[in-house]
């Protein structure tokens, strides 16, 4: 008998906490085979942060560090500065990267630390009930902006990708979805491409990863992810906005 | 036996320089010392001072309220410092910059006109080196030999010029 | 040398090469001194973009194993507080440096010692400790730098040097070789890549399970219990036959044992102990003290903080008097002396 799927290694064999149609299951994934693939899994040292994947750290057999909300870039560098011969990654939720760890974000970019950041964009905060996140869309409505999101109270959402492309520190950032198998794969590539740059010394790469909430979002896993690709990928356009070496 | 100097003047005098340099020549003579400075803002012009204790046994407060000796360079150090200098101590002023004469006849006073002095002799900015000088004449906490090897010494010999004005202001006041 | 380049050294010394900054007065020179040394002994002095960072950037790098330090002035510390408690609910060694200023808000940048509550009771949200060092000259600057780094890998917990303004200014001579060099145990808990040899580190404060979080926490304090037993440290002078004994730490100390001098000369017989871990906190010590002495005298730069501990220590067998400046002012020798004074006449 012929094995044509298992489980990456890199992946613990325990239940995922996730809720029914969640994509972060599918991220994870990515990340682990991208790990089996590179074959760095004993020299991998992953940065949880807080919010849906605080529990990150249960689910990937490297080492993990769990991180204090928004810190996980500076504990990441902490972890890359001192141990130069490890690969370091984060897995950030938008809440986490674009709201409270902003400025933790701008300059672990600016300093062109290299490392890898997975960054999960849903629009929402998922761990705390469905609030208002820094990505959630005008007009989306959330437990803390029932009449939909307002540009004029709540402000506009952040495109990360776009703003860090600016930035000489950054080596890839480039926005992909999980919502089909086609984009999954464009995605997978995009990690990959991250954990690269990271073997090659080119500095910052983030991957920021369109994802959907069905619970917070109030639809069903299949609604969500037509919601996303009618809203989400409008707001913010999959692609490469900067692809190279970071000026360090 | 302790010695408590205080050194006060504007930010830029060499206030500050005065006082480590003192507190390095005791130190290398085998004394315990302590050399507390005021800092911040106070050292980007305002007015600036250190505190230098000197001790044989082990040094208690480095601030002192009293101290045995003050070196003022400014009128409102002279203001602050005239009133607390210890019955019996000493207070050395640079009378180019203090038009005013302690009524205190319980304390000693060294008066010398350090800029005046720097001014004339292509001296200019080294008027604490010449104070260092008559400091250390009128009460023999140090030889001239000592003081001036440890002044010279921290200077590259690149800085030939700084080393020759450094000696030459700090003999002019030992001189004086 | 100054102080504050005192602790710098002494840290590089103690084979810290990961320095995580961020400027303000009056620690600045630490990090200038970190910049300027670090590149050539092969370390890295890193000036985050903020307190919160460096404090997170110390975690990565003590996570990960490394001896890692940062350092800050009161307001940043406060920044910083949210860090510390992770490190703590982690069990991470490192050595968190606070030259103390005055206080609240952006406060002064005279010395203080406004943050002793800070640093021995609050100094981070949940159920945890710091071992706490407070120097008192140039010189213990150096050596309990080097020390405080030695316990916190002995009891895998953060150390905090509290210091304060004056001290990190003041220049005295320093000798680094004088301080107690241990044997520290391994870091096999440290997240660096398992290297295919061992089961996966996690390093991690989150225990979502109540019972789970009450055994960590319970764990943790066993160890508090065993750094109370057996990492107290303090300094007497002249209590052997003292009336009226002082309290004080750092500065401070120094300025009373200047005014016991002076009164002593006068018959007054005064002493002092001095705290030098303010935790573990030399109770015992204070206690037994309580039985031979008439009264005490605690002198703070604070509105009088220090002075619970003391109270708690004394238990109510003797009066617990109290003399404080603020707000950046230093207690002069008079001041103390007079106080001194006045409690001898009516003793």
């Amino acid at each position: 008998m012929k094995t044509v799927y298992e489980r990456p290694k890199a992946l613990s064999d325990v239940p995922l906490h996730y809720c029914p149609g969640c994509t972060h299951g599918i991220i994870h994934k990515l990340v682990a085979q991208t790990i089996d693939e590179l074959g760095i899994e004993d020299r991998t040292v992953g940065i949880a942060s807080v919010g849906c994947s605080v529990f990150a750290y249960n689910y990937f057999e490297c080492d993990m560090i769990q991180a204090a909300h928004g810190r996980a870039p500076a504990v990441a560098t902490g972890v890359k500065r001192t141990h130069p011969d490890t690969v370091v990654f984060t897995y950030q939720g938008d809440g986490d990267l674009a709201a409270i760890g902003t400025a933790e974000t701008v300059h672990i970019a600016t300093r062109g630390e290299n490392v890898t950041i997975i960054f999960v964009n849903n629009a929402i905060y998922g761990m705390t009930g469905g609030q208002m996140a820094p990505t959630t869309l005008p007009g989306q409505v959330t437990t803390t902006s029932p009449y939909g999101r307002d540009r004029k109270i709540q402000g506009s959402p952040v495109r990360i990708c776009e703003m860090l492309s600016t930035l000489d520190g950054v080596a890839l950032a480039a926005r992909g979805a999980v919502d089909s198998p086609k984009n999954i794969n464009a995605t997978k590539k995009l990690i990959r491409k991250a954990f690269e740059n990271q073997l090659e010394g080119k500095g910052l790469s983030i991957v920021e990863i369109l994802s959907t909430c069905p619970t917070n979002w109030g639809m069903t896993p299949k609604a969500a992810l037509e919601w996303l690709r009618e809203n989400m990928m409008t707001y913010y356009p999959l692609g490469v906005f900067k692809d190279g070496e970071a000026v360090r | 036996m302790t010695t408590t100097m205080i050194f006060a003047g504007s930010g830029g005098q060499g206030i500050q320089f005065s006082g480590k340099q003192t507190a390095k020549t005791a130190m290398h003579q085998g004394k315990n010392v302590t050399f507390l400075p005021s800092y911040g803002p106070e050292m980007r012009g305002g007015t600036s001072n250190c505190t230098v204790v000197i001790s044989d046994g082990e040094i208690g407060s480095p601030s002192v309220s009293s101290p045995d000796i003050a070196v003022v360079m400014n009128l409102p150090s002279f203001d602050k410092f005239e009133p607390k200098v210890k019955a019996g101590g000493l207070l050395v002023c640079d009378s180019t910059m203090i038009d005013k004469k302690t009524a205190r006849t319980d304390i000693d006073v060294l008066s010398v006109p350090a800029s005046a002095l720097a001014n004339d002799n292509g001296l200019s900015g080294f008027a604490n080196v010449i104070l260092l000088g008559a400091i250390i004449k009128k009460t023999g906490l140090f030889t001239l030999d000592e003081f001036l090897g440890l002044l010279i010494g921290g200077i590259p010999e690149a800085k030939a010029a700084l080393r020759e004005k450094n000696e030459k202001a700090l003999k002019l006041g030992y001189e004086f | 040398m100054k102080g504050n380049e005192a602790i710098a050294e002494a840290a590089i010394n103690a084979g810290c090469l990961y320095y995580f900054g961020y400027p303000i007065t009056p620690q600045t020179e630490i990090s200038e001194y970190m910049a300027k040394r670090m590149p050539k002994v092969g370390g890295l002095c890193l000036q985050a973009e903020s307190e919160i960072s460096a404090i997170n950037m110390t975690m990565g790098a003590a996570a990960s194993g490394a001896r890692a330090m940062t350092s800050s002035s009161s307001p940043g510390i406060s920044l910083k507080s949210e860090g510390i408690s992770y490190i703590a609910g982690c069990d991470l060694p490192c050595l968190i440096v606070n030259v103390q200023r005055g206080g609240p808000g952006l406060g002064g940048i005279q010395p203080s010692q406004s943050d002793y509550y800070q640093a021995t009771r609050g100094v981070g949200h949940g159920d945890l400790r710091l071992i706490v060092l407070a120097p008192s000259s140039v010189q213990e600057m150096a050596s309990l730098t080097a020390e405080a780094f030695d316990l916190a890998d002995t009891y895998r917990m953060p150390a905090m040097l509290l210091a304060d303004g004056a001290l990190g200014q003041m220049m005295e001579p320093v000798d680094f070789s004088l301080f107690e060099k241990r044997e520290v145990p391994e870091k096999e808990w440290a997240a660096n890549g398992h290297g295919g040899k061992r089961k996966k580190n996690i390093v991690n404060s989150l225990f979502i399970d109540p019972q789970e979080l009450e055994n960590s926490v319970m764990k943790r304090y066993e160890r508090y219990k065993i750094v109370e037993q057996k990492e107290v440290k303090y300094e007497e002078y002249m209590t052997d036959d003292a009336d009226i004994v002082l309290v004080a730490f750092g500065i401070t100390a120094r300025i009373c044992k200047s005014a016991i001098a002076a009164v002593r000369k006068d018959g007054i017989k005064a002493g002092l102990l001095r705290p030098i871990t303010l935790w573990p906190f030399p109770k015992k010590e204070i206690g037994a003290l309580a039985d031979r002495a008439k009264a005490f005298l605690t002198v703070e730069m604070n509105m009088g903080q220090m002075v619970d501990d003391v109270r708690l220590a004394v238990n109510g067998k003797k009066p617990v008097d109290l003399y404080t400046r603020t707000g950046g002012m230093i207690p002069s020798v008079d001041e103390v002396e007079e106080k001194i004074r006045a409690m001898a006449a009516s003793l």
